[in-house]
């Protein structure tokens, strides 16, 4: 966890390392060639570097998917289709509406799931695999080990210390805005609190909603409040909060809540009643300067504009010196193995193919909102915000997930939804509040 | 009694296994499907699990879930409040509406079955549909009502999904739509059944209109003001779909439904806790349903 909490998940590509992804993309165009040679017995303990125990494995793997949206599905069918060739696998990928596949997933996992499926790193991934319900995936990182950081190492495994978890890609939060709306306005990019709530003053007094957020799905509002607490109150205070070991009725949490308070007033009234889409549509619009959000969000929607020059983003200003801009919130989504998967041979050789840096800028080929978890993406053929984004999670002191995936679900979506829904309507309800919020996620914790 | 029985001795054998069957299957059918979880779902109220694993997971924990849902569950007193509404606003408007709108689609005026089918349409409609129509018309900048009347700047915004003293009349609004339709239908296929016969009588009578209606056809109707009535209240009690797909039911949308739905369904779940909510539900429903039917088909005979 340590490493996790100092170190960012990608490191500045050096010659070095670029030269280390050029040998381990020809490693991997190796594999996909039938190797008659490889025939050794299928899932004996990890067999050393070339070739390996999944060399041989063969037929179709399942992949359960939530990517629903547009652009994801057009990049994961593009993902599968190189998968097919490189592998020789037969992949079927049945993709199910986001929010359903997340809604449903322990029923799904206890059915009959696919053989790999999307998840996200952090509690939400360790909680699964305390329940018993993944298999380990240590002998697909015997492989794919080389590819990542020690930081991301991390966020892929269980509390018990076994790998379930494949990076895929990542992306961050942060404040997003049009860089041509700025540009006519003369506004710049804040690092403190007072400038930011001066230029939202400003934005205001131009006639645009300061900041816009669509909270009506529950979810979004949450980067708002993870960033405000970690500013406020710095990374490990807000982690420990996340996992249950401090109270919300400590006045720090009453501090972020008075910040957010005054950010309020420079939000744009009817948050609850508006979708995510909608406040990405007014700050592309030019009805409202900027908003909380990730590229994942963010981008897809400029993409479709057309517009995805105009996207521009900046990290979210500091509040406690002490604490600066240090951390920063950067979600890994990824894959995970079904407790009993039909074709484990099968599925260990994909999921080792899919953490290849050749696999994942297939990926990001058609989903250019993202970046690779590998360590050495080939750059070439990112966007300016992708290269941003490297850069920006690199010189991040600490990285957080997001609330939902940080805590325990089921008090994120109980309590913490109708909480932070509740506070946004009426900010002065938040100090009874707090005391609701402890109280009951000391009966959802305590288990 | 001797002669019933006497009767009953007289079945052939093949009688007595088709009796069985017709009586025995939905018989075991209701008790399988219906009642045995019901009941678990009452046993495990009294329990905590999140759902994985067997049944050795599970811990008793005595009452503990109703004490917490009384005590600490902020949303548990609105989502009665919400039910309460959408009950009142349900038995004042569609039950009238769709009464009003069947008496004039059954005097047969021309092209009365166009509107019968537009009355209808809303029921056939899927929710999802409906939940994507709440969008359309409410969405604060997007949507309809509010570019009609131009309130979509910060300064003069009518939240109506968003805020909580407005969202629900919204969505109810929507669900009456529904509702009108659907009970309309059952009113005119009462309507349709009163003998003319009757009608003709009073109007010999000397009867008017309204003196027809209100002593002659509505007392006819009884049978169907009862599955009305009943209609009424179990789609109350069951009413999930529309807010759920609006904002899955919360910020002034809970409902009972959807606090259940909120801790059995999902990521990490509280079994133990949901079940206590929907046995809540269930004595609630079986108290008032149940006397209602037992005083209703006791007047019958």
């Amino acid at each position: 966890m340590t490493s996790a909490q100092n170190s960012p998940y990608a490191q500045g590509v050096s010659r070095r390392s670029l030269f280390r992804g050029a040998v381990g993309l020809a490693g991997v165009s190796a594999l996909g060639i039938p190797a008659l040679s490889a025939c050794s017995s299928s899932s004996s303990k990890s067999s050393g570097s070339t070739g390996g125990n999944a060399g041989a494995a063969t037929g179709t793997v399942t992949i359960g998917s939530n990517g629903s949206d547009q652009v994801p599905k057009k990049a994961f069918a593009d993902l599968f289709a190189a998968a097919d060739t490189a592998t020789g696998l037969k992949t079927t990928v049945n993709t199910v509406d986001h929010n359903t596949f997340q809604q449903n997933i322990s029923t799904y996992l206890q059915g009959t799931p696919d053989d790999i499926f999307t998840w996200f790193a952090g509690y939400r991934m360790q909680f699964f695999a305390q329940q018993g319900l993944l298999h380990d995936v240590n002998d697909v990182w015997d492989k794919i080990g080389g590819n990542f950081s020690d930081a991301i190492k991390a966020q892929s495994k269980g509390l018990d210390g076994k790998y379930y978890f494949v990076p895929d890609y990542y992306y961050p939060w942060g404040l997003f805005y049009s860089k041509s709306a700025w540009a006519a306005k003369g506004y710049t990019a804040p690092t403190t609190w007072d400038d930011f709530i001066t230029l939202c003053k400003k934005m205001k007094s131009d006639g645009l909603s300061p900041v816009a957020l669509g909270e009506q799905d529950g979810w979004p509002a949450m980067g708002t409040f993870d960033y405000i607490n970690m500013r406020t109150n710095g990374y490990q205070f807000h982690i420990e909060l996340m996992q249950g070991k401090q109270a919300w009725t400590d006045p720090k949490v009453k501090a972020t809540f008075d910040h957010w308070t005054e950010l309020l007033g420079y939000t744009s009234p009817g948050a609850n009643g508006r979708k995510w889409q909608d406040a990405v549509a007014m700050v592309m619009n030019g009805q409202a300067g900027m908003c909380v959000h990730g590229l994942d969000q963010a981008g897809p929607q400029f993409q479709a504009a057309g517009k995805s020059d105009d996207l521009d983003f900046f990290a979210f200003p500091s509040i406690d010196p002490a604490n600066g801009q240090d951390a920063v919130e950067a979600p890994i989504d990824g894959w995970m193995m079904s407790k009993k998967p039909k074709n484990h041979d099968g599925a260990v050789k994909l999921l080792e193919w899919l953490g290849t840096t050749e696999a994942q800028n297939t990926y990001l080929a058609s989903s250019p909102n993202d970046v690779a978890a590998a360590n050495n993406p080939d750059t070439s053929k990112y966007n300016a915000l992708q290269k941003k984004s490297i850069q920006f999670v690199s010189s991040a002191k600490q990285i957080s997930q997001f609330m939902d995936r940080d805590a325990n679900p089921t008090f994120v979506s109980t309590v913490m939804i109708p909480a932070l829904q509740k506070f946004i309507g009426d900010p002065s309800s938040i100090g009874s509040a707090l005391s609701d919020i402890e109280s009951q996620k000391k009966t959802i914790y305590a288990s | 009694m001797a002669d019933k029985r006497a009767k009953l001795r007289k079945l052939t054998g093949r009688d007595k296994a088709v009796l069985t069957a017709m009586a025995g299957i939905p018989a075991l059918l209701t008790t399988a499907l219906i009642w045995v979880p019901a009941l678990g779902s009452i046993v495990l109220s009294f329990s905590k699990w999140n759902g994985i694993g067997g049944f050795d997971q599970i811990q008793w924990i005595g009452g503990k879930n109703y004490y917490n849902i009384t005590h600490g569950y902020p949303p548990f007193g609105p989502a009665w409040h919400h039910n309460l509404i959408w009950f009142a606003v349900f038995v004042l408007v569609p039950v009238p509406l769709g009464l009003y709108l069947a008496t004039q689609l059954d005097k047969r005026i021309a092209a009365s079955r166009i509107y019968q089918n537009i009355f209808f349409l809303p029921v056939v409609l899927s929710l999802a549909l409906v939940g994507f129509m709440v969008e359309l018309i409410y969405a604060p900048e997007q949507g309809l009502i509010n570019n009609l009347t131009g309130h979509t700047k910060p300064g003069n915004l009518v939240d109506w999904i968003g805020n909580p003293h407005l969202n629900l009349f919204a969505v109810l609004t929507l669900a009456v739509w529904r509702q009108t339709g659907y009970v309309m239908i059952l009113w005119l296929a009462g309507l349709k059944a009163v003998d003319p016969a009757l009608r003709e009588a009073a109007a010999l009578d000397g009867a008017n209109e309204w003196q027809t209606f209100r002593r002659v056809v509505l007392p006819a109707l009884r049978p169907v003001t009862i599955v009305v009535t009943v209609i009424t209240v179990v789609e109350t009690l069951r009413a999930f779909d529309i807010v759920y797909v609006v904002n899955r039911g919360k910020n002034g949308l809970e409902l009972l439904s959807t606090l259940i739905t909120d801790n059995i369904v999902g990521e990490a779940i509280r079994v133990g806790f949901g079940s206590a909510l929907a046995s809540i539900l269930l004595v609630v429903s079986v108290l008032v349903i149940v006397p209602y039917l037992i005083v209703t088909f006791r007047k019958e005979d």
